[in-house]
């Protein structure tokens, strides 16, 4: 039988993706622009079919810390919100990751800051990569940008957090969760049994048994002498992330003369731009970072020998646009071309910007 | 073909609906397509826009600069998308809606009194399908077999005995549009 091709909303195939993959357990608080998944979760009473739990917490707090206790006991456990109530979720999302748990959250980012607006925006960056909750930890991070890969990103994201034990993040914005795209969903799997939990995470709270140590999980370690152990345990498996997990795409990239850089919505937006700059006869290449953290500094910087120049397109003042400085190392100029406040730009502006910033 | 469209006009008047139809009958004839809305306080008694792509091959961006046709039923929307029409682009506009009608010179304009039509003929609730079908007479975005079939495949089966209404009001659109 073909695939089936449906058409939904990206947060729609968010919630479609975890029930079919077999999450066990979804907490969230609704939020514009992602409400949907929710609602979609809801609509859906996977609890009837697959088993599993979808709750409405009381705050945003209580979703994150109910995913921590989930994930506490192998469990694939996932919560979602956008700006506002991702910044409410950095001290379970510290805690998840000091104990270092497997789990997924997802961002569907807003205007910030503060309550801020709810049109789309990219100015979570900063609190996805470099940290937001307190402490030296790393959340590896994905950003789609179409609604396949909102679907796609829930198995590897989850693949992901249980292969290195570490929480991952979706990051999306208020264009890839509201628009509706041609999707082919994953396969209907059932979820794990206790016994195959037990097998994949030998480490969780599952129930003590007579022939083991009981598990603890914790982020508390009041010996600093351990404490630091625990930390060059989590760095050294930070750079092995670093090392296997890298994913971008490129386009055009091969003749190109200028590079932009963007992810999410904006590296759509820069395709189209990218595409009516090539008609003027400008060689402009695409890339586009899937995953934000590990971030494809080595890809980058192996363009950075070819081009002119490197514009970053995102929706905020300028965050990404560091990181890539720092794999260009100043081998050449980097610029950013950003819209504020949950302005999305067009793609005549992105040419604009690359004339009067780059090529002049 | 790839046809970039936009439908603008009150909440409440049907435009994010005529653009998930049109979508999915984009699907139907296993096109590229995107839908992606004005979403937020604007849909709720203001106004309401929807942009649609349609398209053979793979769809970069869903944010545009410019449309091939704007589908505008109200006076602000004319306002805001009027200048955004790709030169030898469509524009179709209900008179209903429009005070002051649109004035550009390098485009094809075309009025449709679906609002009109929709109330004189008793069917108020499927006055987007005869917008639909106005823009369908101009342009064979997708056949109307495939608005049907969608119809079909998105409407719950209570409601299937809609359909050859909606297909009226289609029939009735593809008459009454007329250049302005």
């Amino acid at each position: 039988m073909a695939e089936e091709v449906v058409l939904m909303k990206g947060n729609e195939a968010i919630a479609h993706a975890a029930i079919r993959i077999g999450v066990d357990g979804y907490f969230g608080y609704p939020i514009t622009p992602q409400s949907e998944i929710l609602e979609t979760l809801a609509e859906e009473k996977p609890w009837e079919t697959t088993g599993m739990v979808v709750l409405q917490a009381e705050s945003e707090v209580a979703a994150i810390n109910m995913v921590y206790g989930g994930a506490a006991s192998g469990k694939m456990v996932m919560t979602s919100s956008s700006s506002p109530g991702v910044s409410l979720k950095q001290e379970g999302i510290s805690y998840i990751a000091g104990a270092e748990l497997p789990c997924l959250i997802v961002n569907v980012m807003r205007g910030g800051p503060g309550l801020g607006t709810i049109q789309p925006s990219q100015a979570d960056y900063f609190q996805t990569v470099k940290g937001g909750g307190h402490g030296d930890y790393r959340l590896i991070a994905l950003a789609p940008a179409s609604v396949q890969e909102m679907a796609d990103f829930v198995g590897v994201a989850f693949d992901l957090a249980f292969k290195y034990r570490n929480p991952a993040i979706i990051l999306a914005d208020g264009v890839i969760g509201q628009m509706m795209e041609k999707v082919v969903l994953p396969e209907q799997r059932t979820r794990l049994t206790d016994e195959e939990v037990i097998a994949r995470c030998p480490w969780a709270t599952t129930g003590r048994t007579q022939h083991r140590k009981p598990n603890i999980i914790t982020s508390l370690e009041l010996d600093p002498a351990e404490m630091e152990k625990r930390n060059i345990h989590l760095q050294k498996k930070y750079a092995e992330i670093e090392e296997n997990e890298v994913r971008f795409e490129e386009l055009h990239c091969e003749d190109a003369e200028y590079l932009i850089v963007a992810f999410g919505s904006c590296a759509r937006i820069a395709q189209k731009a990218m595409e009516m700059a090539r008609a003027e006869g400008i060689k402009v290449g695409l890339l586009r970072p899937i995953t934000l953290w590990p971030f494809p500094s080595k890809a980058i910087a192996a363009r950075a020998a070819q081009v002119k120049g490197i514009l970053t397109v995102e929706l905020n003042a300028g965050q990404m646009v560091e990181d890539v400085r720092l794999a260009v190392a100043c081998k050449v100029p980097v610029e950013h071309f950003g819209r504020l406040g949950g302005i999305v730009p067009d793609p005549d502006e992105v040419i604009t910007a690359l004339k009067e910033k780059l090529i002049k | 073909m790839k046809q970039e469209i936009i439908i603008a006009g009150f909440g409440g008047q049907g435009v994010l609906s005529m653009g998930k139809i049109l979508a999915y009958s984009g699907l139907m004839e296993n096109k590229e397509v995107t839908w992606m809305p004005a979403y937020g306080p604007e849909q709720r008694g203001g106004t309401a826009n929807v942009t649609v792509i349609v398209s053979d091959e793979r769809i970069s961006s869903p944010i545009l600069s410019q449309y091939d046709t704007a589908i505008i039923l109200n006076q602000p929307s004319l306002e805001k998308f009027e200048n955004k029409i790709k030169p030898g682009g469509i524009l179709i506009y209900d008179g209903y809606g429009i005070i002051e009608p649109p004035t550009r010179k390098d485009i094809q304009i075309y009025r449709i009194d679906a609002m009109d039509a929709a109330n004189e003929k008793g069917m108020a609730k499927t006055f987007n399908m005869i917008v639909l079908g106005g823009l369908l007479k101009l342009r064979s975005v997708v056949s109307i077999e495939s608005v049907i079939k969608a119809l079909r495949k998105t409407l719950p089966e209570r409601h299937h005995h809609l359909i050859p209404m909606n297909e009226e009001a289609i029939r009735i659109g593809m008459e009454i549009i007329r250049p302005q």
